[in-house]
């Protein structure tokens, strides 16, 4: 009993030091004051001012970007990584195993130095950097994990079904429609929303990519704003609600996976 | 012309060939390219000037030096805390589990700018100094999520017969602990320590909001010479950051190759 009451508290604790921050962010999105940690009586202003916009439009265009080249970027890697996982699964065992290898690299690589690798790439060809660049780079480390999330489903299917479409007289394409993206379909979206949620919270790959012609994203824009002393009291309410977001989308896909399981 | 088309489309292997070349150009030529820069000096010609720079300017070496202390130190304390955390949650029935797994992972998701920040004015609030103490608070709250789920992942799969058997044989539950449980868990262990060790000494930015600017990681010193346009050295001082990680990664490759499955936390 003793044992179990130690153990319990032991997992508060540490619960209660991971949840602390991000409580006092929440609770501070309900007053006006200017400086975080001040508590001037409660209020929704900051709530129906970050919605208005106008003063802070410059906020609201930084959100605008990083759903746009998060839903741009969630897309195209998990059309390249789903078409990646099949011709991977059908590759021989030398071949599927190096392609896999080279997969984990922007994996395992540290943020910084994908994000240093890109920069120079794109400055040896000259590009101009922006939106292109950010949703390339964003591509880049997003679709190996649609690949790692697409690939047990393809182990757990029946490779018959697609053979024996063929055998009745479906084309190619017609049997990829019907047979293999249904059944592909469910680790198509987590790895989708996985995509999304990393491009979204992405820091330093933008911060290489996104050039310097005026384009900010959510973490570019708390980034300049940190760098400037004061935090935009408007982030807080902003931050509770992709707080929220999160938190319906995670148990969304437990649920989702919780039912694949029965 | 047609058939011909048809037929290579029709063979599923030929399906990786866009993402080879994907793969191709934007991760295995940019890395090239910084072993490129770092071998060129200012006029494109090949050079060692960048390593002697290095080598001779104490200030990048430090720098250098003190973000692997730091990422060492974190990673002690995470693997501290994060042990026996993880050895609790795979000792609850699996529902309580999965919950505590999802309690631990949810804060993660929220923009670590923000966490960081957040972090900040915890410290206002509690009226506690900004500086190292602050900073590997920073560091084990970012990371520590890292640590507790392959450690968890390893122990929950642990076959509980072994443990049994070493209980049967008349071993006390601290010669279990050491002599079965530890040893079973090592994979989960040198798997954890990567996730935590690796991110932790190429971050970034959160050491100056943590410390006001006091203190400055080797993550700081690349990003400030790649922005003052000294691409040359800063492509070198990647490649010495890339060697570290290609080192400790080579050194447990099971731990590396299972920290990529696990990259896929939800």
């Amino acid at each position: 009993m003793i044992k179990r009451i130690l153990s319990s508290s032991y997992l508060g604790i540490l619960l209660v030091m991971l949840y602390a921050p991000i409580l006092i962010i929440i609770i501070f999105s309900f007053t006006e004051a200017k400086v975080l940690g001040n508590w001037t009586g409660f209020s929704f202003k900051l709530y129906t001012s970050l919605f208005k916009g106008g003063v802070h439009h410059s906020l609201s265009s930084a959100l605008l970007n990083t759903l746009v080249i998060g839903l741009i970027a969630a897309f195209a890697s998990t059309i390249l990584g789903t078409m990646a996982a099949i011709g991977i699964y059908n590759l021989q065992p030398g071949p599927q195993k190096a392609v896999k290898m080279v997969n984990t690299i922007p994996i395992l690589n540290p943020d910084i130095i994908t994000a240093i690798s890109l920069f120079l790439l794109f400055v040896s060809l000259g590009l101009t950097q922006g939106y292109t660049t950010v949703i390339l780079a964003h591509i880049t480390f997003c679709t190996p994990y649609v690949v790692l999330s697409v690939l047990p489903r393809l182990r757990r299917m029946n490779t018959n079904l697609y053979e024996a479409a063929l055998d009745l007289g479906a084309t190619p394409f017609k049997a990829l429609w019907k047979i293999l993206l249904p059944e592909l379909r469910p680790g198509m979206i987590s790895g989708f929303i996985l995509a999304f949620t990393l491009s979204i919270d992405d820091f330093v790959v933008t911060l290489f990519t996104i050039g310097n012609e005026g384009l900010e994203t959510l973490s570019t824009y708390i980034y300049a704003d940190a760098r400037k002393g004061g935090l935009t009291p408007e982030l807080r309410p902003l931050s509770a609600i992709i707080f929220v977001t999160v938190l319906v989308l995670l148990i969304v896909i437990n649920q989702r996976a919780a039912k694949r399981k029965v | 012309m047609y058939r011909k088309i048809r037929s290579f489309v029709g063979r599923r292997r030929n399906w990786t060939i866009p993402y080879v070349l994907f793969l191709a150009f934007f991760v295995i030529v940019p890395l090239a390219l910084i072993v490129v820069f770092a071998f060129s000096n200012n006029e494109g010609g090949f050079s060692f000037t960048n390593f002697r720079k290095f080598w001779m300017q104490p200030e990048a070496m430090n720098t250098f030096i003190y973000s692997v202390g730091v990422a060492i130190v974190t990673t002690f304390i995470c693997l501290i805390l994060g042990y026996p955390a993880a050895y609790l949650m795979s000792r609850m029935e699996p529902k309580r589990a999965k919950l505590m797994v999802i309690l631990f992972i949810l804060p993660m998701w929220v923009n670590f700018l923000i966490r960081t920040l957040a972090t900040v004015a915890l410290f206002d609030f509690l009226k506690l100094p900004l500086g190292e103490g602050a900073l590997y608070f920073g560091m084990v709250y970012n990371f520590l999520p890292f640590m507790i789920y392959p450690i968890y992942n390893i122990l929950q799969k642990t076959d509980q017969n072994l443990i049994e058997a070493a209980q049967d044989l008349g071993a006390n539950p601290r010669q279990v602990f050491l002599k079965t449980t530890l040893p079973l868990s090592t994979p989960g262990i040198s798997s954890g320590i990567l996730m935590v060790f690796m991110p932790v000494i190429s971050t970034f930015a959160i050491a100056e909001l943590l410390t006001i600017n006091n203190i400055k990681l080797f993550g700081t010193t690349l990003q400030e010479n790649i922005y003052n346009g000294m691409w040359n050295y800063g492509a070198a001082l990647s490649l010495v950051m890339l060697l570290l990680i290609g080192i400790t990664s080579l050194i447990n490759s099971d731990g590396s190759t299972k920290a990529a499955e696990e990259g896929n936390l939800i």
